[in-house]
């Protein structure tokens, strides 16, 4: 959670207006992940440890270089290794830091009960705001990246800020900041759209990556976290980044159809209710039972 | 045959032991503050109900072990009646004459025994949705604990419980609406216990001639309507 005063254009659970939408322009902001670049050094991991100030996190040896199977509610940024069999039975390593993808339309924020919970700012940064959390989880439900992650302590849920803290203050994040290849750029998502489309043309056209191209998955209106891939037609190989990601279809229908449904029903019924006796009254009135006189008990 | 030690002076009869009042209004209490705190989460334009409830988080901690005394009230009551909450012959009969009992015509009603088919149903529709609400409402309470792999887990749970939530609020409405309003002495029954002789040859008369005895059922009380 971020304390710095950015704009906010959704609240989650919120009854009533926006106070920051549409306000004031702003540039949405995007982190760029070219895989293709990408040595798996895990600076960013650490520069995200670090600049967070989170506890320290044992490691999970699997024999690869993994550090931990999936992301958690103190180590939010996290290099995920396939060793990829070729056609040609070549062998291709393939990395992919895996972190909240920022969604345009994020499941987390459309699942929250809590007001306030999850807010995403005008520059596009999805937030937890952990104070308003309720712990309910839904948040873990309804995002398609697996990045919610519960603390079982605080009974509160965590994930990746994009470090709103420093975005807010004109720095680009921390992840960013400790890459030495120059794999991870920052800038508004008009410009890592146009860097990642250069990048991706130059493999396809020099490299020899025929299927080369971005993620930028449209099911979720677009991520403020895009991804060059040497094969953007089986994103799945890259540690599972899902090929279309979608809010879930069971949070679609119990957000919309069923809620709305489900709240027509209960007003409905209430003035059904409150019609009928209107109409006919109680069925017989207690007087009638009073007027049994003594003696008649059989 | 006749329950005549049920009677009680002054023309009533016991319709709820001490028992069977207890249980329901544990059962009650529980599911009120389930109803309060759920639709605090449902919408947000109820969320203010959970700060009447000690706030969001405190909403959120005991909601769920509410529903655990819940699931225990629920299952005493089905121990203790499930075997007079089959359906009879009368009760398909009482089901298909329903609108005259919607319109208050209760005198063409076929002769409901102890519970009628609409208490039945209600019974059931308690009991199976009450079963429906505990096992999703188990994966959401403990749902960061539901791997990747079973993800599909979840999206059942949060549909289940939401849709049984909503089927149980509408019985739970009429439920109120049928024992506070419509059927005088319903209400007084369920919390002293006793019900007039006429509430129960009006509303119960096969339950009236199992108590009074088949040779009482003259027309020494008043007529229902």
């Amino acid at each position: 959670m971020s304390q710095a005063t950015l704009r906010v254009q959704k609240i989650s659970a919120h009854a009533g207006s926006i106070p920051g939408r549409d306000t004031q322009r702003d540039l949405q902001v995007c982190k760029l992940v070219d895989t293709t670049t990408c040595i798996g050094c895990k600076a960013c991991e650490v520069a995200c440890v670090e600049w967070n100030s989170m506890p320290f996190s044992p490691t999970v040896f699997d024999n690869t270089y993994q550090t931990m199977p999936e992301t958690r509610w103190n180590y939010w940024n996290l290099i995920l290794f396939n060793e990829h069999e070729r056609e040609d039975n070549s062998l291709q390593w393939l990395m992919r830091k895996h972190q909240c993808m920022h969604c345009a339309d994020p499941g987390c924020l459309e699942a929250c009960p809590a007001d306030g919970a999850i807010v995403q700012y005008s520059n596009g940064i999805v937030d937890f705001q952990q104070s308003n959390c309720i712990g309910c989880g839904y948040c873990i439900t309804g995002c398609p990246f697996n990045i919610p992650k519960f603390n079982t302590e605080t009974k509160r849920v965590y994930k990746c800020t994009l470090c709103a803290d420093r975005v807010s203050e004109g720095l680009e994040p921390a992840c960013i900041k400790s890459c030495p290849t120059g794999c991870l750029h920052f800038g508004t998502k008009d410009d890592m759209k146009d860097l990642a489309e250069t990048r991706a043309k130059q493999l396809r056209d020099v490299s020899g990556f025929a299927h080369a191209g971005v993620y930028d998955p449209p099911g979720v209106g677009g991520t403020n976290v895009i991804y060059v891939l040497h094969d953007a037609d089986n994103p799945e190989l890259y540690g599972g980044l899902p090929s279309n990601p979608q809010i879930p279809l069971a949070v679609k229908l119990w957000k919309h159809p069923l809620k709305w449904l489900g709240n027509l029903a209960i007003v409905g019924g209430l003035a059904g209710l409150f019609i009928h006796y209107l109409r006919f009254g109680p069925k017989a009135r207690e007087e009638e039972d009073l007027i049994l006189r003594e003696g008649k008990r059989p | 045959m006749s329950h005549q030690e049920q009677l009680i002076p002054h023309n009533h009869v016991l319709r709820y032991t001490f028992r069977e009042r207890l249980v329901h209004w544990i059962a009650a209490g529980s599911y009120i503050y389930l109803l309060c705190t759920g639709l605090a989460f449902w919408t947000p334009w109820l969320y203010w109900i959970a700060a009447v409830f000690g706030g969001g988080q405190i909403s959120r901690m005991f909601h769920p072990w509410m529903g655990l005394v819940f699931t225990v009230a629920v299952g005493y009551m089905f121990g203790m009646w499930a075997p007079q909450m089959h359906f009879e012959a009368v009760d398909h009969e009482w089901w298909k004459a329903l609108p005259y009992y919607i319109t208050n015509r209760d005198d063409k009603m076929p002769p409901a025994g102890r519970y009628n088919a609409g208490q039945k149903a209600l019974f059931w529709s308690f009991f199976f949705g009450g079963l429906l609400l505990l096992a999703s409402g188990l994966v959401l309470w403990f749902t960061e604990s539901i791997p990747w792999s079973l993800r599909w887990v979840r999206y059942i749970a949060v549909l289940v419980h939401a849709a049984t939530a909503l089927l149980t609020i509408g019985n739970f409405m009429i439920h109120v609406y049928m024992g506070v309003f419509a059927e005088r002495g319903a209400f007084g029954s369920v919390i002293r216990g006793d019900v007039s002789l006429a509430f129960a040859k009006r509303y119960h008369p096969g339950w009236y001639k199992e108590i009074v005895g088949e040779a009482s059922t003259s027309n020494d009380l008043p007529p229902g309507d």
